[in-house]
């Protein structure tokens, strides 16, 4: 079933969606570039047009399990920018208290159920998230991303499976960027589309270009509707590329000759914003001052987010099980 | 023959239906998963017998073959609201799910800073002592009490069985809940007493030993304490009843009586938690001992599946009356 697309108003909030999240990468990179900050940092810049299609087509309360490269996730799906870039600086006022960090982001105020550091099991939670929407009849629907690398591990397998059998209400998103790690995707399965994998399961699975919001946003809006009518679950590939790499420092040695300008040539948040202009819905300045807004907020919350306290001592033994202390 | 007076007895296997009943009926999050565990077949060991045709096969759910899929969808069901009690065949397959386990239903709730909280329980059970062989006997609670942010409960009789699964059903944080398959006929009355998690349970009062143990273990230990009890050791022995969270005091306020201590429990004595008494009670004791913490569990080998290696590689009631005569050796 087609699904209409998305609305002037939309439209816009996905485009503010990708520049926020290219102004965060940006701001972080720079920030470790300069010595402020010290993380392990999966960048996750030109992925940015996966993560503000899927979430738009999304409800607020539909589910989110995501991985380690979850920035632009984080903040497609509405996480709020203070806690968020506090868990990822170690600050008390993040979203773990500063006792999980950017790989283990949570806020299950805006659906966001887990950030997992271990490739491919989202998928199995994912499932059973959605199998708590069904048993409820709630109408939630519940979105694992992860990228094609996962696609090749046992947990990936076990929950598509799963998930098609009890007909649950999920999205298996795969960002396919090229690489598992370090390795490319021709090197790591013989399949040409992580999609494919999907008949073997008895679900749908479909390919859609990962660097266009409006393609992604309509394959979700789709799987979605799908889900909310019982009709089970969807594989989406969106394919995209990581433009830093696997992770902060990353030469990308491994990349052949000419790919990376190519990938730069199709670079969503510039791509999406031509788009934009080209057809009426934003004027070049109503774009940059778009720009300028992000860059500014994510400056201002980096500067605040700073100055903020570490966790308490007393946090350090506080969460193991309920109601234990540190102090 | 049965006396007509006295009260019914019910067996480990029952009390742990009627656990999951009660607590299908008294709380509609509750759900339960797993292989083969909807009617007919009620589970492997007929545990979850007649609770899918009860409670509905929606509630009560047969999955596929795996086990992270169980696992992983038991954290997700956790976290979307629901009370799940996933059922993992034998313990040997936690290798299968360890990362679900460990990685995840362990820890989100820390990592979140409590705001994903993982309430579900692993039901899962081990069979040695019936010849199935190295993949379908072993205890293998050190792998798991190991890692903050699970509790790890071996019950050892059925009004325990029954009470600590609802314990752990009602816990707001991951269980795992072990039940050796040989424990699942042996019969007891039930009663109606709560049984918290963290609460260990002095089974016989003695003065001169403690046996510091849990799961069927305790019966043996019982036995051989009657047998010593006529002219040998007055020995006590402590169920511990959930390994985690662990009764530390209780443990050390026995010990710290009878001054003497051996650890009794079916897993490898190697790096098992047995391990972890010894280093507490020596720790906490060192000094008023009068003899060291001895150890008494399964040797250092793959369980052999002909009977009479796997009696001799199980601890059994001689091993554990040999280790008691030493403790008494040291003098005092």
């Amino acid at each position: 079933m087609a699904v209409a697309g998305p609305d002037d108003d939309s439209i816009q909030a996905i485009f503010r969606s990708m520049v926020l999240i290219a102004a965060c990468d940006d701001a972080l990179r720079s920030a470790i570039s300069a010595g402020t900050v010290t993380m392990a940092y999966y960048s996750p810049r030109g992925q940015e047009a996966v993560a503000a299609g899927f979430a738009a087509a999304l409800r607020p309360d539909d589910y989110l399990v995501t991985t380690y490269r979850g920035l632009h996730d984080h903040i497609a799906k509405g996480v709020p920018l203070r806690p968020l870039l506090a868990e990822m600086l170690g600050r008390a006022a993040g979203t773990g208290k500063g006792k999980g960090g950017p790989m283990h982001v949570v806020w299950p105020d805006t659906g966001l159920m887990l950030t997992t550091g271990v490739v491919g099991s989202g998928l199995p939670i994912a499932a059973g998230l959605a199998w708590a929407a069904q048993r409820q009849g709630d109408g939630r629907v519940a979105v694992a991303s992860f990228g094609d690398g996962a696609s090749n591990i046992g947990a990936f397998h076990e929950a598509c499976n799963l998930a098609a059998v009890w007909r649950l209400p999920v999205i298996f998103l795969c960002q396919n960027n090229g690489y598992g790690e370090h390795t490319p995707f021709a090197h790591h399965q013989r399949t040409a589309r992580v999609s494919d994998r999907a008949a073997a399961y008895g679900m749908p699975g479909i390919t859609v270009d990962g660097n266009d919001p409006l393609a992604v946003y309509s394959a979700v809006s789709d799987a979605a509707a799908r889900a909310r009518a019982g009709e089970g679950p969807t594989l989406v590939e969106a394919v995209t590329y990581r433009l830093y790499g696997h992770v902060f420092g990353d030469r990308m040695t491994y990349v052949p000759p000419g790919e990376l300008d190519a990938a730069w040539e199709a670079e969503p948040v510039a791509r999406f914003r031509r788009h934009l202009v080209d057809t009426g819905v934003l004027s070049d300045a109503a774009a940059d001052r778009v720009e300028e807004e992000c860059a500014r907020l994510v400056a201002d919350t980096l500067d605040e987010v700073l100055a903020l306290d570490e966790p308490a001592a007393d946090e350090l033994l506080t969460d193991v099980v309920a109601g234990t202390r540190g102090d | 023959m049965t006396d007509a007076a006295a009260p019914a007895e019910t067996s480990v296997r029952a009390a742990l239906t009627r656990a999951l009943d009660e607590a299908l009926g008294a709380d509609e999050t509750v759900v339960l998963l797993g292989e083969d565990i909807a009617d007919p077949s009620g589970g492997v060991f007929g545990v979850t017998k007649g609770l899918s045709t009860k409670y509905g096969s929606d509630r009560v759910r047969d999955t596929p073959i795996s086990e992270q899929a169980i696992v992983g969808a038991a954290v997700g069901a956790a976290l979307g609201g629901l009370r799940p009690v996933a059922e993992v065949m034998f313990m040997d397959f936690l290798g299968l799910c360890l990362d679900q386990l460990a990685n995840h239903a362990a820890k989100l709730r820390y990592m979140s800073g409590g705001r994903t909280p993982v309430p579900m329980v692993l039901r899962t059970a081990v069979g040695a002592g019936l010849q199935v062989g190295a993949q379908h006997s072993q205890m293998l609670e050190a792998w798991i009490t190991h890692v903050p942010g699970l509790q790890v409960v071996v019950p050892s009789t059925p009004s325990e069985a029954r009470a600590l699964l609802r314990s752990c059903i009602e816990s707001d944080d991951p269980s795992v809940f072990i039940e050796q398959v040989p424990l699942l006929q042996r019969r007891g009355v039930l009663d109606d007493a709560p049984v918290p998690l963290g609460v260990a349970d002095t089974k016989r009062a003695g003065t001169d030993v403690t046996v510091i143990t849990y799961g069927r273990q305790v019966h043996d230990a019982l036995a051989v304490a009657e047998s010593l009890a006529a002219d040998g050791p007055d020995v006590e022995v402590l169920d511990l009843r959930s390994l985690s969270p662990l009764d530390s005091d209780a443990v050390v306020a026995s010990v710290s009586r009878t001054r003497r201590a051996v650890v009794f429990h079916e897993a490898v004595v190697t790096g098992g938690f047995g391990a972890e008494l010894a280093a507490l009670v020596s720790e906490a004791l060192f000094g008023r001992l009068l003899a060291p913490v001895l150890r008494v569990g399964a040797v250092p080998a793959p369980l052999p599946y002909a009977k009479n290696l796997e009696t001799l590689a199980l601890p059994g009631r001689d091993r554990l009356s040999t280790a008691i005569g030493h403790l008494m050796s040291f003098g005092g």
